[in-house]
């Protein structure tokens, strides 16, 4: 939201209409009263508006529910964070009025339940206070026995007032989705929504209304990132994935597991990962690549059967929605913290290939290309994604999906001889046979964890190991070669680059304009092929005199973090450096740049 | 679509006609690979070449088939058969099975390792790839001791035997893997012992014409490490081997528990069969289910609705 627009102090009475080019709101109350299906309806609507949209929230680790909150942040231009601050909040409860004010900006708007929330009476100057008795006035539109029920429909009302939203629309996606059960409760729903459409915002605010987005040429989708990869395994053709459940992955096997079988596909859930894993390296070996995925300890579970899958050379891809570790660690909070284990992970020399979506867009392209990459090279394919990406929801141009669908059935047509790991293709890599194959040499392959010869049968030989791992290993160099540089964002020389990966590149490149507003010379490097690496980063690097690599995990014993570490050994330059942190939470903009600026002695400007 | 998973379920193994064969069917020479690592006189030989007899005798082609097995010295297994194979993980075998008999109806899938692979390490995926029924046959190649390791204890070894990892004799009660099966709902279980050649060649026909999960317990000597351990089940070693009793009812679940309560030798043959539909087919009714409702559309088509009501 415009600065101007919103420290305006509230004119007496009639509400007054701002034009805005993009507001943050934040919801907060408990996770049972439908408070994400609020933020929902604000960034499906955005989507069909053709505005952007991005959201971000937590989940409660409690099954009963528990405080929660859902931030939102439309925009007619370009949107690439949930925002640092909220243009307006809304407070359901005491704790969530408490706990939240912090957040909003000053004289920000916090419209609160007058039924839960005792507003404090010091902070009245400093933020503009509206109260509605939420809670009785949705009683009163639809009836008390639904207890809370209906009251985040009544606030999506208010919200809608507030903010001009298109009424038509709203009431569409409220058909949509409640639509099809019982009739009343639909109209239940359409009852709470203009009651809180019709209730008088008060004396105390204006209302706004967003600039006009600029047209888009083709329509947008709406999704979370966890939504985004499974569809992307689908149209990447995938049709059998195994996995066991943990959050925050659950919720991809939950959609493959439904959506699957619409294709001539399955999704088993399984007793644990290592079944997970074997199952899904099995279908994989059978012939189409499969798909396992988890969170924290289920990755743990899976890493001797990857190093399988590199030693026989089975495709696979496996997703990884990181969360807070080690351990149990912070099961609903985000991190990247499992880079390492993602690459290293496993005994012995295995190279497998690591991938990490920036954004919900990036999830849907990067699994049909983790996909392709895997049955390139017949390596598994690591997709990191995270916690954050998994829950927010984003719109974006529609795919072509007549164009990008893929149908990878497995190719069962006789062949002469097959020598499955012959030493001698110029990239280290075969076109595998599989089982229901007959090879008419009558030599068929075994697929083993064993060291092997060129055949697949087992050999103790010094020379043939060593010659297998370097197979291994070109196979991945040869991958690198083909990869695009990653672009800077900004200018390509300057003072500091930030560099990140995975789900921090929104906050980053907002960092970037926003130093660069004020002067400093800032740009960004993201980089989404973790392993192998693309070519192209040294030249980058060299056009800066800091390289602060920016990351959601812990410094570690050395101070660079994860990729950070693997830059350093890689490049061994001085200049980078690491930028961590490790409380669970997505980076702030104003964060990066006040830790870029703490870190960097001579000043940001470039030498 | 052009799917695996939507071939017919009558190209699997069982309903393979053993009349007039279209092709010749495989000679030993044929199905023969490396040859054995096995120590001399191990009980694991038999079995493989009860396998190979299998293979020949059913007119079981390279491409019908694949081989699995875990680690141990039974699993070297699939490296001797001149067909598709994998060697997995030590303890996984089942579940790499599982995933190539989900996805390739058109196969039929033989798993064969040892009792530590399978009761041990591998304990909990015998038991959730019994009780889901998956169409597969299990050989075990049971011979009480951990062979590759060099003789430490197993999950079955009997009580007081003397092993590296308990000097002064194993101090757990060991599974049995009969009763195991049963409860874990395999719907095919049967014992058999690799002296005798016959019985195993049977006891593997009818496991592989099972469509469902198929259990075989074999025993199978470990010459290096329990040498004589099963020469009570042995006639020619002056022991017994009994039939399971004509009179067994192989459905009822009470009478196949009792007679895997038999000391040793107990009993040989099938001792329990039931014919429940197997997770294979319950998979395919859901899929054949969801793609009637959408019949007609490209798979990109179904995506684009389901992104149509994502909008
Ligand atoms: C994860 C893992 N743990 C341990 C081992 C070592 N190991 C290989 S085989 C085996 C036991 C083999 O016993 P069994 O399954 O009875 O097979 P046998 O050799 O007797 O045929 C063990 C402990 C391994 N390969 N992998
Ligand atoms: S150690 Fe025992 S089980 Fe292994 S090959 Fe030798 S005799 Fe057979
Ligand atoms: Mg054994």
């Amino acid at each position: 939201m415009s600065d101007t627009a919103i420290t305006t102090p509230p004119a007496g009475g009639a509400p007054r209409s701002s034009e805005i080019s993009e507001a943050v709101i934040r919801i907060a109350g408990n996770s049972q009263d439908g408070i994400q299906a609020i933020g929902g309806f604000l960034a499906r609507l955005a989507g069909r508006s053709e505005q952007e949209v991005m959201t971000f929230m937590t989940i409660p680790s409690t099954i009963s529910g528990g405080p929660s909150i859902f931030q939102v942040r439309i925009g007619s231009g370009e949107v690439l964070s949930a925002g640092d601050e909220a243009d307006v909040l809304l407070a359901f409860y005491q704790h969530s009025y408490d706990g939240h004010l912090a957040s909003l900006k000053k004289h920000g708007i916090v419209l609160y339940d007058s039924d839960h929330v005792e507003p404090n009476a010091e902070l009245q100057k400093d933020y503009n206070h509206v109260g509605i008795a939420i809670s009785s006035l949705t009683v009163e539109a639809i009836g008390g026995t639904g207890k809370d029920k209906g009251k985040n429909i009544f606030s999506l009302g208010l919200l809608a007032k507030m903010f001009d939203l298109n009424v038509p629309k709203l009431e569409k996606l409220i058909g949509e989705r409640f639509g099809g059960k019982d009739v009343s409760v639909l109209n239940n729903a359409l009852t709470a929504f203009h009651a809180g459409y019709n209730h008088s915002l008060g004396h105390v605010i204006e209302t706004f209304k967003f600039v006009e987005a600029e047209r888009k040429t083709s329509s947008q989708v709406v999704m979370n990132g966890n939504e985004a990869l499974a569809y992307g395994m689908i149209a990447a053709g995938v049709r059998f994935g195994a996995a066991y459940p943990i959050t925050p992955w659950s919720d991809v096997m939950e959609i493959m597991r439904r959506e699957l079988p619409k294709y001539g596909g399955t999704f088993i859930q399984c007793e644990d990962e290592i079944a997970s894993v074997s199952m899904a390296l099995g279908a994989s070996y059978a012939g189409r690549v499969a798909v396992t995925g988890s969170s924290g300890p289920g990755i743990s579970l899976k890493a001797e059967a990857l190093g399988w899958g590199v030693m026989a050379e089975v495709p696979l891809v496996v997703i990884n929605v990181q969360r807070g570790g080690p351990s149990t660690g912070l099961p609903t909070m985000v991190e990247q913290s499992d880079l390492n284990q993602a690459i290293y992970g496993s005994h012995g020399d295995s190279p497998r290939v690591v991938l990490a979506p920036a954004d919900v867009e990036e999830c849907f392209y990067l699994s049909i290309e983790a996909v392709n990459i895997a049955r390139r090279y017949n390596v598994p394919v690591m997709i990191l994604s995270d916690q954050a990406i998994a829950t927010r929801i984003e719109a974006f141009d529609e795919p072509n999906l007549e164009k990008l669908c893929q149908d990878i059935t497995p190719d069962l047509t006789p062949v002469e001889d097959y020598k499955p790991y012959d030493l001698n293709t110029p990239d280290g890599t075969v076109k595998r046979v599989v089982p229901g194959t007959q090879v008419k040499s009558g030599q068929y392959p075994i697929a083993g964890g064993l060291e092997h010869d060129e055949f697949g049968h087992p050999t103790g030989s010094p020379k043939l190991h060593a010659l297998m791992n370097a197979k291994r290993r070109k196979k991945l160099q040869a991958l690198a070669a083909t990869l695009p540089a990653p672009k800077v964002y900004g200018p390509p020389e300057g003072s500091v680059l930030l560099v990140g990966w995975g789900s921090t590149r929104g906050p980053l490149q907002e960092a970037v304009d926003r130093a660069r507003a004020a002067g400093d010379s800032v740009s960004s490097l993201h980089i989404k092929y973790i392993n192998p690496l693309p070519p192209g980063l040294e030249s980058i690097f060299s056009g800066f005199n800091h390289v602060l690599v920016v990351e959601m995990n812990d410094e570690g014993l050395y101070g660079y973090g994860q990729l950070g570490g693997l830059l350093r050994a890689r490049f061994c330059d001085p200049k980078i450096r690491g930028l961590n942190k490790t409380d669970g939470l997505t980076f702030k903009v104003r964060e990066i740049l006040e830790r870029a600026k703490a870190n960097v002695t001579d000043a940001m400007h470039k030498l | 679509m052009s799917n695996t998973a939507n071939l017919s379920p009558s190209e699997t193994v069982a309903s393979i006609p053993a009349a007039v064969p279209a092709r010749k069917p495989l000679s030993k020479k044929e199905i023969a690979s490396d040859h054995p690592t096995w120590c001399p006189g191990c009980g694991d030989f038999a079995v493989l070449a009860l396998y190979f007899k299998l293979i020949e005798k059913r007119q079981l082609w390279q491409e019908k088939i694949t081989t699995v097995s875990g680690i141990g010295c039974s699993s070297r297994f699939p490296y001797f058969v001149q067909a598709h194979g994998a060697h997995y993980i030590h303890g996984r075998a089942l579940s790499f099975a599982s995933g190539i008999s989900l996805s390739r109806p058109d196969l039929h899938v033989f798993v064969f390792g040892g009792d530590g692979d399978a009761f041990s390490i591998g304990g909990n995926h015998f038991t959730h790839t019994a009780r889901k029924n998956i169409k597969l046959t299990y050989v075990v190649m049971d011979n009480w001791v951990y062979g590759l390791t060099k003789k430490q204890t197993s999950p079955t070894s009997p009580l007081g035997f003397k092993s590296k990892t308990d000097t002064w004799g194993a101090l757990d009660y060991p599974i049995n893997p009969m009763k195991q099966a049963i409860a874990a709902g395999a719907t095919f279980v049967a014992r058999t012992t690799h002296s005798n050649p016959n019985h195993v060649l049977q006891m593997m026909e009818a496991a592989s014409d099972h469509d469902g999960f198929s259990f075989i317990e074999c025993l199978s000597e470990c010459v290096e490490f329990y040498d004589g351990a099963f020469d009570a089940s042995n006639p020619r070693k002056g022991g017994k081997f009994n039939l399971v009793p004509a009179n067994h009812d192989v459905t009822d679940e009470q009478a196949a528990y009792k007679l895997a309560d038999e000391a040793f030798p107990g009993y040989f043959g099938v001792f329990y069969k039931n014919n429940k539909p197997t997770k294979n087919a319950k998979e395919a009714a859901v899929s054949a289910n969801a793609m009637e409702k959408l019949k007609g559309l490209k798979d990109w088509q179904v995506l684009q609705k389901t992104f149509d009501r994502m909008k």
